[in-house]
């Protein structure tokens, strides 16, 4: 398996003795839970992205998919979480393929910690592994060192504590679909009011056997941002510039090819920025 | 006796003691033993002040209700990772309708008893009678931790107070070892900050008016609170004392135990990955 | 029987020698961070001040309402006739202690003086109190908001140490910059030229007037709307105070809680 690129350690090692500082990673300062129930298995995440106190990303995605019926929810930095993910992603797609059988919560949960086993810790992924497979349903957690945990839930990222109380003092056996949502949600939002690291909205995903996976993305969004008070749209030629040239279409056309595509607003694929109006 | 510390256990080794050399004054056997590591017998540099804990209690848990404030603290005060004494009381009432719960330190909370001890009595021989509340209270132990933070003599104590404030409104606030201050509607130190808030805030939100929560649900989420702890603590134990002010003035109880434990999940778990037996 | 000076010399051994043995280093550290933001702008005849309040430790929400802003000089319960306002933000018990000590010394100006102080005198002693500190400095970022000899809107702001300025605008603490950027450019228009009034350098700056109480209040929300979205350790609630020939007037608004 490839591995890491070592070439630049002692250049960056004498960089940082001078006094350049290392690069900050984007963290998921995260809530993230699971819950087994009768059929299956729920996950959820918060959807806030930190960089420092800063939040870097109001609603990004921390349910990753790894098989149509095995998910995970990452905590830690978040290159990391998106790059184990993908990586042990395609690896159980290519084990089921070359097995012919459906793939196995538990041969992913292994192929995870071992992976991350021989990173001691430096692959900072923090992760929650849910999932249905002909042995029935697993749920798992895996630290960035490499250990595990069989629980019938379980939380973790900075919002663990606030998530984990409400699973101690509501949890019950026995739930059934709904009430496994319900319990999950609540702790996120326990996570979101409670933990600074956490924030925005919840994100679900719900694997059942015999069912086809449903990630319900922002299942609850119960941080809409208020209406701003005043309009700042600026008046066209407020912004200085020294110098101005117009390239016309036809100009470009000597450089590079043009193609017009029809003017169908929905093909700009991709969340929507505010803008004002 | 040998006046000079240098040679205290250092004479004798190897060859035996005969008669002439027991006689005459002991010599060091710096061979045997080294040179003497005089740093030990240093009388100059700082004074030794409290720079970390050794004997500590965990979380202090108060809520306000209609009427009055519950505060809840377990009877343990631990030495690092060892639960050292297990009936280590760390409620204490002030006048009849204020309460201090005590975290960290339990040498300095013994030392502010014995300050609060002398305040009260002094108070009780005045012409006028006890007249502090319990806001009155915390704005002088808030002050106390203030000087002593400012004079790098820390008292390594976070407490809450609890009773009424000048009004005769329940009265919740909460004190550290930096002098800093905040007050909310349910309060916790340590430990419980991070897993009791989340549950107090669930069930009784901030923008809920303070008439619309009883006596007995506070004291029930207590009672759910102190058990979530005990859970998830590793520093915890399920004995806890709970004190319920009143107008009427102070119910207090030392010797309770955490009642409806659930452990019974535990049995179906197995292993932390793919042991089934 | 050896000799005292012998035997010491034998050893080498005295209580007075002295050592190079590591003196054990205090671990503790006296400041904490409590985050949050305050803001301040001014027009002609009115100053706001402005902050959130949450207060914070590490990743944890100590309180949803803990107030930055205060009457200074006013009434001890309620702060009835202040005149002046302070915001303080950073370290809370510091910033306690601070508006305490400047509380104090506004009122004993007004019983040796018969007459309140007025805010620029306020405004120099903030500095000699915070530089008095020099050496083990109050840890906030102050803010002095009141009307001056005019009847104009006053701000001062300082740094932990003293250093004061007289300004039109300020923003201070967790999200000041995100804030203050949004400030230059909504309040002294910078980067704002008028359009068509000429090309390149000749291009006009938009100038700078006092902007109308209504149009900075709705500033000051959306700076905070803005900051919350962006900053977490600022949220909860935002305390708005005015300052006006007429008195104080104190709002809050519900900010988001994540």
């Amino acid at each position: 398996m490839p591995g890491f690129d070592f070439s630049n350690y002692n250049r960056n090692a004498a960089l940082h003795a001078r006094g350049v500082p290392l690069p900050k990673a984007t963290s998921t300062g995260t809530t993230i839970v699971g819950c087994i129930y009768d059929k299956g298995v729920v996950i959820a995440a918060d959807t806030r992205a930190t960089s420092g106190p800063i939040v870097a990303d109001k609603n990004c995605e921390k349910l990753h998919y790894i098989a149509p019926k095995i998910w995970c929810a990452g905590a830690g930095t978040a290159a990391d979480t998106e790059f184990t993910t993908a990586l042990i992603s395609s690896n159980v797609e290519l084990h089921s393929l070359s097995t012919g059988r459906d793939p196995r919560v538990i041969t992913c949960m292994t192929m995870l910690k071992q992976h991350l086993f021989r990173y001691q810790g430096h692959i900072g992924a923090y992760l929650v592994v849910a999932g249905v497979d002909p042995t029935g349903t697993g749920l798992y957690t895996v630290h960035a060192h490499g250990s595990t945990d069989k629980l019938p839930y379980v939380t973790m990222g900075s919002g663990s504590l606030a998530a984990m109380s409400v699973f101690e003092s509501t949890w019950q056996p026995d739930l059934d679909r709904q009430g496994a949502i319900d319990i999950c949600a609540e702790a996120i939002k326990a996570g979101i009011f409670n933990d600074l690291g956490s924030g925005s909205n919840v994100d679900v995903c719900v694997i059942e056997k015999d069912q086809p996976t449903q990630l319900l993305r922002n299942y609850m969004k119960p941080n809409d941002r208020p209406q701003k008070e005043r309009n700042y749209r600026f008046q066209r030629g407020t912004t200085a510039y020294l110098d101005q040239r117009v390239i016309s279409k036809e100009d470009m056309k000597k450089y590079v090819t043009i193609e017009t595509l029809s003017g169908d607003d929905n093909l700009a694929a991709g969340d929507n920025m505010e803008v004002d109006s | 006796m040998d006046h000079f510390p240098g040679t205290w256990g250092r004479v004798g080794g190897t060859k035996s003691p005969n008669l002439a050399s027991l006689l005459t004054s002991p010599q060091p056997r710096n061979d045997v033993y080294g040179a003497y590591d005089a740093s030990y017998l240093q009388t100059s540099g700082p004074k030794a002040h409290t720079s970390s804990p050794a004997v500590t209690g965990t979380s202090v848990v108060g809520v306000k209700f209609n009427g009055g404030v519950a505060i809840a603290t377990d009877n343990l005060a631990s030495y690092g990772s060892l639960a050292r004494f297990s009936d280590v009381k760390r409620l204490r009432s002030f006048g009849d309708k204020a309460m201090v719960g005590f975290g960290g330190d339990v040498s300095d909370m013994q030392y502010l008893d014995r300050l609060l001890e002398s305040m009260d009595i002094k108070e009780n021989y005045s012409a006028h009678g006890n007249m502090l509340n319990a806001k009155n209270l915390h704005t002088y132990l808030a002050k106390v931790f203030y000087k002593r933070r400012s004079e790098f003599n820390p008292l390594w104590n976070h407490v809450l107070v609890a009773g009424f404030d000048g009004q005769g409104e329940p009265f919740l606030s909460s004190a550290d070892l930096l002098g800093t201050t905040f007050s909310a509607p349910h309060l916790a130190t340590g430990f419980g900050a991070h897993l009791a808030v989340p549950i107090l805030r669930r069930k009784f939100p901030e923008e809920l008016p303070l008439e619309e929560v009883t006596q007995e649900a506070a004291v029930e989420a207590l009672k759910e609170c102190m058990k979530v702890l005990f859970y998830r603590d590793a520093r915890s134990i399920d004995k806890y004392s709970i004190a319920v002010i009143t107008k009427d003035g102070i119910d207090l109880k030392e010797d309770e135990q955490i009642q409806g434990q659930s452990w019974a999940f535990a049995e179906r778990i197995k292993g932390y990955g793919a042991q089934v037996v | 029987m050896t000799s005292l000076i012998g035997q010491s010399e034998n050893i080498g051994y005295s209580f007075s020698e002295p050592t190079s043995a590591n003196v054990k280093q205090h671990s503790f550290y006296p400041y904490t961070d409590n985050g949050g933001s305050t803001l301040g702008i001014t027009g002609s005849d009115f100053a706001i001040l402005a902050g959130d309040t949450r207060s914070t430790s590490g990743y944890n929400i100590n309180s949803r309402m803990v107030p930055k802003v205060f009457k200074i000089g006013g009434d001890d319960e309620t702060g009835d006739g202040a005149q002046i306002l302070l915001s303080v933000v950073g370290f809370a018990a510091d910033g306690n202690a601070l508006k305490e000590k400047l509380d104090t010394v506004v009122k004993m100006y007004k019983y040796q003086h018969g007459k309140p102080m007025s805010v620029s005198a306020c405004a120099q002693r903030l500095s000699t109190i915070l530089y008095e500190k020099r050496f083990f400095p109050y840890y906030v970022h102050a803010i002095l908001a009141g009307l001056d000899e005019e009847g104009v809107g006053a701000l001062y702001s300082y740094d932990p140490v003293g250093s004061y300025e007289r300004e039109q605008c300020r923003a201070a603490g967790a999200a000041s910059s995100l804030i203050m950027p949004f400030l230059d450019n909504q309040v002294n228009f910078k980067n704002q030229y008028v359009p068509g009034s000429g090309e390149g350098h000749a291009l006009e700056p938009v100038k700078a007037e006092p902007l109308p109480k209504e149009t900075v209040k709705a500033l000051v929300r959306d700076a905070f709307t803005s900051a919350v979205e962006r900053h977490i350790e600022v949220g909860d609630g935002l305390q708005l105070m005015i300052i006006t020939r007429e008195g104080i007037e104190e709002i809050y608004h519900p900010l988001k809680k994540d």
